[in-house]
């Protein structure tokens, strides 16, 4: 005999994008923590992280970059899209940006491989006989920063990957973008947070 | 037997019968008010694994040399109660519990704004509680280096770190989404009417302190990530051998957790600042003081951190500036005493068990927090540093702090969240007994670290030997009032006398609804008018 009451699902699309401001603003202070450790080291081994930056592939960072900066775009207008009811463009333009991120860690796999190859990875014999503790500790933030930041886009995957589905499905709609918004808001910090990436690993020297 | 035409107000959120059965439909409930009870069943008992440990440190301080264990089980036992009672007591505490419980209703809401997330909270919690507890049951040896994780040493142990680090970092997130959520209630779900200035004060609080969970919560959370990779891959950062910087992980360690002190005292604050006016009837004196030193205690508290690290090695106009910025922090801390005395100047004082508690928790917090200002200075810290006095300062502010108002807000809600009363008398019995204690427990580390006792030792000299035991006698006693509590809201919780809407005569919002409250809280959204407030008592 009991039934079960569905009450008034609570919808308030101000309220969820107030949420995730506050999460970009958390995530925005997690990176903060490892800036200032960068800005600490490099200060005190100035020399050693202008060499160790010459280690870096330019080309590949300067794709990625690139890259990431053409998916923030497509995103951002997957969102327009929507809400201008072009359903299909939407769904296509996101798929863009999803194949995108999927390049980008494709490249990065490389470009890390190439530096394992070289013996360049935190704990290896080769770093610690050839290296000065300047480039061990470029090099440490390097994975460190590079790779949480590929945790992130990995993230953005996921977070695009349920907004595609509930576009798909109709569950996201012009009425409704919040989701897409939201995935859109989180992928630009993604995107912001490599902006300053890769000047500090690549182009400083 | 249920009738079908029910909605879900007619029967209370306890006897809510939703989709799930049994545990399922506390477990798997997103109502922030049986989220608010998961939260405080968890932390009872990890309360009470916290208590233990604690028992049994004092218990081989009770004579010099070994009583029950070596040096290296003592080191494991003050590490995990330290982790416990800080990561997962007294930093979510007030907020989980009666921030869940009681903010969607004191400010005219039917929920959080995110209740799913509410739920995940209360999971990822549970996760990093078991995370942490793993690392005591499994591996290597229990964690021995501190709460603190302290570097190079949390890397250079052979003991169990990584579980008790991620464990951290798991309940840090925790934290975040809860004041993720928090922030969001707030901004967007107060009543109409219910203008910032006329919010009551524990929300208020909890808004202060949701802001800090929310932004120094992710530094240690990154750093306590890079000591794990540390650990796994030797990355170099905090490393001293590898270039690193072993005193860069204290200031990034302490930017979080000082202000990590304030997410526990501001909602500690807050509930003292609801319990002292209904129990006076009297509104609350200097509401816009108190709300502007709640803020200004959650923004210069970000600023204090390097106070834990006096004699780290820093320079001097590092020091200087962060010991009169220490100084500054209790200018807000002191507006906020005197307010509460002069709400209670000439009003009609209700002695109930809460009232007893927030009056102990003034008594308790005035030393906690005079005693944080001989270690904020430059020249007593150097003395007193890594002494037993610092051991009496943090648990007169974090224990005796969170602790009495925890307990103070337990007795003031627990009408309003079993739809009961609690025996007054043994209640009061039991606020005499463990306060006793704990002015016993913790009141001779003051003389003994001034002394000279060193902390974190499991072993000390013939002449401190008198004091330690009154300290362990303390220890006992505190328990055994803590027992009485207990056991005295359990039985209470069950079988005490049905609770009025409204026992001790409240104005703010949550004693408007009946008790224990409906699954919606409010049949109709309140609405705050011009001349309404929370605290408008004649």
């Amino acid at each position: 005999m009991s039934q079960v009451i569905q009450h008034d699902e609570h919808y308030d699309p101000e309220g969820s994008k107030i949420g995730m401001w506050l999460f970009i603003f958390s995530e925005l202070l997690l990176f903060g923590g490892l800036f200032i450790i960068y800005s600490v080291y490099r200060y005190l081994n100035h020399d050693a992280f202008h060499m160790a930056a010459g280690e870096l592939n330019l080309t590949v960072g300067a794709l990625n970059t690139l890259i990431l900066l053409v998916s923030s775009m497509t995103i951002a207008m997957s969102t327009t899209a929507l809400q201008k009811k072009q359903k299909g463009t939407a769904i296509l333009l996101l798929e863009i940006t999803f194949i995108l991120a999927i390049i980008f860690l494709i490249n990065k796999y490389f470009e890390w491989g190439v530096k394992f190859d070289h013996g360049i990875f935190p704990g290896s014999e080769y770093m610690k006989e050839e290296m000065s503790q300047g480039e061990v500790l470029f090099f440490g933030l390097y994975f460190v920063m590079t790779g949480l930041h590929a945790l992130h886009i990995v993230a953005g995957l996921v977070i695009m990957g349920f907004a595609l589905a509930r576009v798909h499905k109709g569950t996201v709609h012009a009425g409704r973008p919040t989701l897409l918004e939201n995935a859109g808001l989180y992928w630009h910090l993604v995107d912001l947070i490599w902006i300053f990436l890769f000047p500090l690993f690549y182009l400083i020297t | 037997m249920q009738a079908s035409s029910k909605t879900p107000n007619d029967v209370s959120y306890l006897e809510y019968q939703g989709k799930h059965k049994g545990l399922w439909k506390w477990i798997l409930s997103t109502d922030h008010k049986r989220i608010g009870l998961l939260y405080l069943y968890s932390m009872m008992t990890l309360f009470l694994v916290g208590v233990t440990l604690g028992l049994a440190m004092k218990f081989e301080l009770i004579a010099p040399g070994k009583t029950i264990m070596e040096a290296k089980d003592y080191n494991a036992v003050f590490t995990v109660h330290g982790v416990i009672m800080i990561f997962m007591i007294v930093i979510p505490g007030l907020p989980a519990v009666f921030g869940n419980f009681m903010l969607p209703i004191m400010i005219g809401a039917k929920d959080v704004a995110f209740p799913k997330l509410n739920l995940l909270s209360w999971w990822v919690y549970i996760a990093g509680a078991i995370l942490v507890i793993s690392s005591v049951l499994f591996g290597d040896g229990s964690p021995d280096t501190g709460w603190t994780f302290y570097a190079p040493y949390s890397f250079k142990t052979g003991s169990n770190m990584l579980p008790a680090i991620f464990g951290a970092f798991v309940l840090g997130f925790s934290s975040i989404l809860t004041g993720l959520n928090f922030i969001v209630t707030i901004h967007r779900m107060r009543a109409p009417g219910m203008t910032w200035t006329k919010m009551p004060l524990f929300p208020w609080t909890l808004y202060g302190t949701a802001w800090i969970q929310l932004l120094a919560t992710p530094v240690v959370g990154i750093t306590l990530v890079l000591v794990a990779l540390e650990r796994i891959f030797g990355i170099g950062v905090f490393d001293p051998a590898l270039g690193g910087d072993p005193i860069l992980y204290q200031h990034l360690f302490w930017i979080y957790s000082h202000p990590a002190v304030y997410v526990m005292i501001l909602p500690a604050m807050g509930a003292i600042s609801e319990i002292i006016p209904t129990f006076s009837q009297k509104h609350i004196f200097g509401y816009k003081a108190i709300v502007a030193s709640t803020l200004a205690i959650a923004f210069v508290g970000y600023f204090v951190w390097g106070h834990h690290m006096f004699t780290s090695g820093m320079s001097g106009t590092a020091q200087y500036t962060f010991s009169i910025l220490t100084f500054l922090v209790a200018i807000p801390s002191a507006i906020k005493v005197f307010n509460w005395i002069s709400t209670m100047y000439k009003g009609s004082i209700n002695l109930q068990t809460p009232f007893y508690w927030a009056a102990g928790f003034i008594f308790v917090f005035m030393i906690g927090g005079l005693s944080g200002l001989v270690v904020g200075a430059l020249a007593t810290n150097v003395y007193l540093h890594d002494t037993a006095f610092v051991v009496a300062h943090f648990h007169f502010i974090v224990f005796g702090g969170v602790g009495f108002s925890f307990f103070g807000a337990i007795h003031y809600w627990f009408p309003k969240m079993f739809g009961r009363m609690y025996d007054a008398t043994w209640a009061n019995i039991g606020w005499l007994i463990f306060t006793t204690g704990f002015l016993a427990l913790y009141s001779p580390m003051f003389y003994l670290g001034m002394q000279g006792m060193p902390r974190r030792y499991y072993d000390y000299l013939e002449e401190f030997h008198a004091a330690n035991i009154l300290s362990t006698l303390g220890s006992w006693v505190m328990t055994l009032g803590l027992i009485i509590i207990l056991i005295n809201l359990f039985r209470s919780a069950k079988s005490g006398p049905i609770a009025p809407k409204d026992p001790w005569k409240g104005k703010t919002l949550e004693w408007t609804v009946p008790s224990p409250p409906p699954l919606e809280n409010f049949d109709q959204i309140p609405e705050y008018h011009e001349k309404d407030g929370p605290y408008e008592y004649q």
